[in-house]
């Protein structure tokens, strides 16, 4: 296989009539648990029934009406962990492919370039979103939906946050996530790239100049471990090992034969199996607590297993060995002891147990930084954080500042950071802006009563 | 977007899609909650006679693995109080004025009480009536429904009294448990109707229990016909509709179709409404899985509409009518092949079996190198010059796209069995001057 082949997406697409005999097997229920486990509660019977008539178009409207980001959490989702963990057919039988049931439609739309929503009727009000990941688009697609004026200020050369940046073109491919920020355009926002807010404009700029501004800038890369050797050359940055895999062509990507991976969340998943794909013969991860504590999905885990990663559990690096090269990782050896604050058994160190790990990559995975400047400059309008995350009152994504929303992982204090939870984010911060800004002013039409995202775009379609 | 408004002769609804004439049409509560959802039009569950209901009243049949291809009936019309209906009827139609709302009427076969009927249901502000001359049990047993619709001349006669006392459109639905549904179709026409539905539910025996002999469905112990609907019976309505649709006296008589019959989704109401229906009903679909189903059909319609540029739904309705033609008239001359696609072609020999067991034996399997990756398993081949285009390997084949059948040109005249019934008559009698024409108009037969 050609290192291209081995970067197409993990899942080829669904044929016509795979799509339609899946779609066929669905019980269409009623009231369905697979819509209630969606965070952003796609109507998920309705879209595959469609499939199954032949209205894929309509399919597709169905999907984005609720989640603009459709095609990317199509591919994303840990949906064996939510819609498809949810399918009543789950437990006597094999739950509907509702991921791939998903991309089917999205692929058909965008194949054939169908515009589903544009602007609304002006409302004069000019909103500003920082970052244009998944939460900042979601935001920005619903609120122009709604009339609004919405600018996206995004500090990269493309939208689309990790969509495009993060995750593995086998998961999701570039195009993907650039035409997904490309229909949010077509849709009136205006994106502007290659903007750093504090270098090229400043958020007090942002705050007075519009009505109300959404924060989604996500994490920063992946923190220091604090290890000796951590500068050597060969010890990389795992969202950076990525974003090469995304920008860059394949075969200009250095890597190293034997590689290890520190962590073993989502990320550092991505980051062995491309090690794998890229040609690396070793790769392990390792992972300072067991198996049964690891934050990757299930799914991932098989996945990275019969890709041929290795694994080390209960092993702790403690510092990365080389002369002006990467030679080796020190681990030493790990117990696991009382549960600690995250509720997890806490690795304890045994002592005199360090072993050296041969290899000449070092990838580091162990999470991501929070994003301290933006933190600063908004505590002086009195915004909060939990833990360096953003405080948020999670019924609007208000900040304490009337004008202030966020969203996205900035917000996730806790529970698990998703792609389909940031698109809601954006949604339920799209209905409070509204809510706050226009619903007041209109409270006694009847435009406003049915004033939610869905109805208004719906007037659209039908 | 497409405009699905339709006008059935003077009926309006702001899409073709009705309920039909059954449970989910019971009462106020079900049609407003589908009107609320997107039905356009609801025809209210037969009213009429006082009757009792019986227990385990549907049968249905599953098929492989797929629930309600068919289902059937021993329901009789509405067991509620005539005065009760037209109450309901009445405030439907106050709440949702823009809406179809058809008034199903069946009563003994007495001038006076039809008259008196359609009168009092007329004042609920409905928008027309539909003559249910097509129930098929229980109500037949008492000299109504099917039993009326059997006999042209009933149809006519009580379609007569009812045009004498009606000022709304009068529809007359059809049975079709009958030899030749065009007779009592012309009778509404006779009669003076306004419009004609069909089908009504085709009389059927859902089934045995073979572990304890009893019918399906099992009325304690009895069970007998009952009138079958659903998915399974939609080749049977589309016959009869283009029957009905094609009758040059119905055609004259300029009326309204509504049809149905199995319909369950937007494309098979496009069918029924390129072969001449203007508004479709749906009963079963709706039993099946709720009146949110027209969601899609709306919207499947309107996709469609858009893509063949139909801007309303007159641009289509009856499209697919003029392509209606009997066995006699029918090209001769016209030679298709199968051809088999080896790099779709999965190597099931199903096309192989059946053509060798059930059809023409010209398709063989070959230890041929067709595609680059070759393997054991034989291939199907087709022998060309020994096709007879019968069609039935491509109908078997579980592959999209992998035999299709091609037209060739064989040279053989277009000619029609009705020509050649003029301009040779001997051929259609003489097995000898058969043999000789085929000859001449190079037809093989293997």
């Amino acid at each position: 296989m050609t290192l291209e082949e081995r970067f197409q997406e993990v899942y080829p697409p669904l044929e016509e009539r795979e799509a339609v005999t899946e779609a066929n097997r669905c019980l269409y229920c009623y009231d369905a648990p697979c819509m209630v486990a969606c965070p952003t509660h796609i109507d998920i019977p309705t879209f595959i029934r469609k499939i199954s008539t032949g209205n894929v178009k309509g399919s597709a409207r169905t999907i984005l009406e609720s989640n603009l980001m459709g095609a990317t959490c199509s591919r994303v989702c840990p949906v064996q962990e939510l819609c498809e963990g949810a399918c009543v057919l789950e437990h006597d039988h094999k739950p509907i492919m509702i991921g791939r049931l998903q991309r089917y439609a999205m692929d058909y739309a965008a194949e054939r370039g169908i515009k589903f929503f544009e602007k609304g009727k002006s409302n004069g009000l000019k909103i500003a979103v920082v970052g244009g990941g998944p939460a900042g688009l979601s935001c920005a697609g619903e609120l122009v939906k709604l009339g609004f004026d919405v600018t996206v200020y995004e500090k990269k050369k493309w939208a689309n946050g990790l969509s495009t940046y993060g995750i593995v073109v086998f998961r999701e491919p570039v195009e993907v996530a650039l035409a997904e920020a490309k229909m949010i355009e077509d849709m009136g926002v205006e994106i502007k790239t290659n903007v750093t807010i504090g270098k090229d404009i400043t958020l007090d700029e942002l705050v007075e100049q519009n009505d109300a501004v959404f924060v989604s800038v996500g994490l920063g890369n992946v923190p220091d471990m604090g290890v000796p050797g951590e500068n050597l050359p060969g010890v990389l940055d795992g969202l950076d090992f990525i974003e090469e895999t995304k920008v860059q062509n394949l075969d200009s990507i250095k890597f190293g034969n034997r590689i290890c991976v520190i962590g073993a969340g989502n990320t550092a998943i991505d980051c062995a199996t491309i090690a794998r794909r890229l040609g690396s013969e070793r790769v392990n991860i390792i992972y300072r607590r067991s198996e049964a504590e690891m934050p990757a999905y299930h799914f991932e885990y098989e996945f990275a297993l019969r890709e041929g990663v290795s694994f080390m559990f209960l092993t702790l690096p403690v510092e990365v060995v080389g002369n002006g090269k990467v030679e080796g990782l020190k681990c030493v050896r790990m117990d696991l002891g009382e549960p600690d604050a995250s509720g997890r058994r806490s690795p304890i160190a045994i002592p005199g147990s360090e072993f050296v790990i041969p290899c000449d990559m070092v990838i580091k995975a162990i999470g991501q930084k929070k994003q301290t400047p933006m933190m600063e400059a908004l505590s002086k309008y009195g915004v909060k954080d939990i833990k360096g995350y953003i405080a948020v009152d999670f019924t609007t994504n208000r900040t304490v500042h009337p004008k202030i929303f966020a969203g996205g992982d900035c917000i996730r204090s806790h529970g698990e950071a998703s792609t389909v939870m940031a698109v809601q984010d954006g949604k339920i911060a799209a209905k409070a802006i509204y809510r706050q800004l226009v619903g007041e002013q209109e409270d006694k039409s009847e435009h406003a009563k049915s004033g939610c995202c869905k109805e208004v775009a719906g007037t659209h379609a039908h | 977007m497409a405009n699905l408004e339709i006008d059935f002769r003077g009926i309006k609804s702001p899409n073709p899609f009705w309920l039909a004439s059954a449970p989910p049409a019971n009462s106020a509560y079900q049609v407003q909650k589908a009107f609320e959802q997107g039905w356009g039009g609801a025809v209210w569950k037969t009213i009429g006679a006082p009757v009792l209901n019986v227990c385990n009243r549907y049968g249905t049949i599953d098929y492989k693995g797929q629930k309600i291809i068919g289902l059937n009936n021993v329901e009789l019309i509405s067991d509620r109080p005539i005065d009760l209906n037209l109450k309901e009827i009445a405030e439907v139609k106050r709440n949702f004025p823009n809406h179809a709302v058809v008034v199903s009427v069946m009563v003994e076969s007495k001038k006076e009480v039809w008259q008196e009927t359609i009168k009092r249901a007329e004042e609920t502000g409905c928008d027309g009536f539909e003559l249910n001359f097509g129930c098929p049990h229980g109500m037949s047993e008492r000299g109504m429904g099917s039993a009326m619709g059997q006999v042209p001349e009933y149809t006519c006669m009580v379609t007569e009294w009812v045009m004498e006392a009606a000022t709304k459109p009068v529809i007359v639905k059809l049975t079709p448990n009958i030899t030749d549904i065009v007779q009592p179709a012309r009778a509404a026409v006779r009669g003076g109707a306004t419009a004609i539905s069909l089908i009504n539910t085709i009389n059927s025996i859902m089934g045995v229990d073979l572990d304890t002999f009893e019918l399906r469905p099992n009325v304690g112990g009895k069970g007998g016909h009952g009138g079958y609907a659903g998915p399974a019976v939609k080749p049977i309505a589309l016959h009869l509709l283009s029957a009905v649709a094609s009758d040059p006296e119905v055609q004259k008589a300029g009326l309204a179709i509504s049809g149905m019959g199995g319909i369950e989704t937007w494309q098979d109401a496009v069918e029924f409404m390129l072969l001449g229906s203007t508004s479709v009903q749906v009963c079963t679909a709706v039993m099946h899985w709720g009146f949110r189903i027209v969601e899609d059909m709306i919207e499947g319609m309107s996709n469609w509409m858009d893509d063949k540029g139909f801007k309303s739904c007159n641009d289509f309705i009856g499209k697919s009518l003029p392509r209606i033609s009997n066995f006699g008239d029918f090209d001769l001359g016209f030679q298709s092949v199968a051809k088999i696609n080896h790099d779709k072609c999965i190597q099931c020999n199903l096309c192989f079996i059946a053509c060798n067991d059930a059809a023409h034996q010209c398709i063989d399997l070959k230890d041929a190198k067709i595609t680059k990756e070759a393997n054991e398993r034989l291939w199907p081949v087709v022998r060309e010059v020994d096709c007879v285009g019968c069609a039935l390997c491509s109908t078997v084949c579980p592959v999209d796209d992998c035999i299709t059948m091609v037209q060739i040109d064989t040279g053989r005249p277009h000619t029609t069995w009705n020509e050649i019934m003029k301009s040779k008559p001997e051929v259609t009698q003489d097995w000898q001057k058969m043999e000789e024409y085929r000859k001449t108009a190079n037809i093989h037969v293997h």
